[in-house]
């Protein structure tokens, strides 16, 4: 059927998903006048959602300025360390500052149901329509195989639209309908982590004396080397009267090893370093997710005929060791894709060229311009000698340089890390080949 | 079910208790079907240890059994799952399922 003979689709935009990515599209494209549905398959915002526990502002001051005025914040992140751990051994770096504790603020830890809440009742505010407990079950599509909409579960719920915004997390059936992931190389389970959490209650007084904090501050803690043989890491995030533990594992290295990931949780919360964090504490949700870990060149094609795609769903989860971020990545994408929505609807043009814009945008902005620069880094951290030799290697050389055993001499830091090499079976060309990469990364 | 399993009593809190902190609102189709036939000559079974809600059960028979009831719809076993037809994968029906109270 040819375009011009369709009848008026029911919406302007139709945004699948009301997680951080789809509210700030649903937000950006009823500002800019469009007609929005927002389609949620969980009974609220933030029902089928979980992250490790932290959102970055920076991009949240172009979307919503003032945020750190309104949003549901469990408390500022103002300490922020990196621990390496063998069984019996970490090496923290530990670093603090009172200016995250200040406007305009670093980071934050917040639950992801009164995160994703807050977020969409903005895009409610400005004029989107949120349709909760709806389940889109499929494309629709004309017969140029143009996106016209989507397919709920709802009796008569198909939703016809100018542009469809998959927003729909990490599993993304509507990307993988319309054929985004075809380029993508190998197994999606080769880019895709699992996340599992548990939220353990504490009193608000024993996390600020355990974690050295006052009044709203709070810790952010990223482990690696807790994970034994699976790739993968480890969190411990501070909330206002709760902690959120959790190991991050990759989904291959997970169906190799027989573990189970509640019992890899488990060592990490035995570990002498950890445990004495959450002594006494109390489980009060034990969560699970899977988290798009590839980076760069895991990305589908963003941009079809009539059809834009943001967030998990797109694979924008920056996993760069000790970099870890989503939502903040999920917003910018959402923004972008709600304005390319305006400007191609403006323009009469919703066709995938009219829709160039959105893939500008991000080339432009920080989500594909990080991702890009940091392309090889998912592949450094999850690499075997990241994740079974250094961490080793690193506390070896920080227990002999704290070792005192005179009247034996000193000795000195060559000696010490060439000998912590040999015993943890790395080569100096590995590291030097490996420290390049992470410098050409992160410089 | 999950009382039966193997991996029970293994991190502190019992799997079952483990579980109870979580909402479920149950649909009363299944959104996960499990081709049980398929999984008799599977030897990897990494459904069984992957899946974070060990909703997975290897029975006497050799084959497996499946409660979608406590499923976190996360995705991991799709993903694991080599054998074709073993696995047929959606969403529940929109407001059932999982309901995370602060994820």
């Amino acid at each position: 059927m040819p375009p011009e003979t369709n009848p008026v689709p029911a919406f302007d935009v139709v945004v699948v998903g009301a997680g951080p990515a789809g509210s700030a599209a649903a937000l950006e494209a009823a500002r800019a006048g469009l007609s929005v549905a927002l389609l949620e398959r969980g009974p609220y915002p933030g029902a089928k959602n979980v992250y490790g526990g932290v959102v970055y502002g920076r991009i949240l001051d172009e979307l919503v300025p003032g945020w750190w005025e309104h949003m549901p914040v469990q408390r500022w992140v103002t300490r922020r360390s990196t621990m390496l751990l063998t069984d019996s051994q970490a090496l923290t770096v530990d670093f603090r500052t009172e200016d995250w504790g200040r406007p305009p603020y670093n980071g934050a830890t917040a639950f992801r149901a009164e995160l994703d809440g807050w977020l969409a009742s903005l895009a409610e505010a400005a004029g989107a329509v949120l349709v909760p407990s709806t389940t889109v079950t499929g494309l629709l599509r004309d017969a140029a195989g143009r996106v016209t909409g989507v397919r709920t579960d709802r009796p008569g719920g198909d939703l016809t639209a100018r542009i469809v915004i998959a927003c729909d997390g990490v599993n993304s059936f509507l990307a993988k309908e319309a054929g985004l992931f075809a380029q993508v190389p190998g197994k999606q389970a080769e880019h895709t982590s699992l996340g599992v959490k548990e939220t353990l209650a504490l009193p608000r007084k024993v996390i600020e004396e355990r974690f050295g904090l006052t009044g709203r501050h709070g810790q952010d803690i990223e482990v690696l080397g807790c994970t034994g043989d699976i790739p993968g890491g480890g969190f411990l995030y501070t909330n206002l009267e709760s902690v959120s533990v959790g190991v991050v594992l990759s989904v291959v290295g997970l169906a190799a090893s027989g573990e189970r990931p509640e019992a890899v949780l488990a060592g990490l919360k035995e570990h002498p370093a950890i445990a004495p964090l959450l002594r006494g504490a109390e489980l009060k949700e034990y969560s699970a997710h899977l988290i798009p870990e590839g980076g760069y060149d895991s990305m589908p094609e963003l941009v079809t005929d009539g059809m834009l795609v943001a967030g998990d769903a797109a694979a924008m989860c920056l996993a760069a060791g000790i970099w870890l971020e989503g939502v903040n990545y999920a917003l910018g994408a959402g923004m972008y894709a709600g304005r390319s929505a305006a400007v191609a609807i403006a323009a009469g043009d919703t066709s995938r060229a009219g829709l160039t814009g959105y893939r500008r945008m991000l080339e432009e902005s920080f989500v594909l311009a990080d991702h890009r620069r940091l392309r090889r880094v998912p592949g450094l951290v999850f690499s075997e000698r990241v994740q079974q030799s250094y961490p080793g290697l690193l506390c070896d050389v920080a227990q002999g340089f704290f070792t005192v055993d005179n009247p034996r001499p000193k000795p000195g830091l060559r000696r010490l890390l060439s000998g912590a090499a040999r015993r943890r079976g790395v080569r100096l060309r590995h590291l030097l080949s490996d420290a390049f990469t992470g410098t050409r990364s992160f410089g | 079910m999950t009382q039966s399993s193997p991996h029970a009593h293994r991190a502190g809190v019992s799997f079952e208790d483990r579980m109870a902190t979580v909402d479920f609102r149950v649909a009363e189709r299944a959104h996960i079907v499990v081709d049980t036939s398929v999984c008799l000559s599977c030897e990897l079974r990494s459904c069984v240890h992957a899946c974070p809600a060990a909703l997975f059960v290897p029975t006497d028979d050799g084959g497996i059994l499946f409660n979608y009831e406590q499923c976190f719809e996360c995705g991991t076993c799709y993903q694991v799952c080599d054998a074709p037809g073993a696995l047929s994968w959606t969403y529940p029906e929109g407001g059932h399922g999982v309901a995370f109270r602060q994820g």
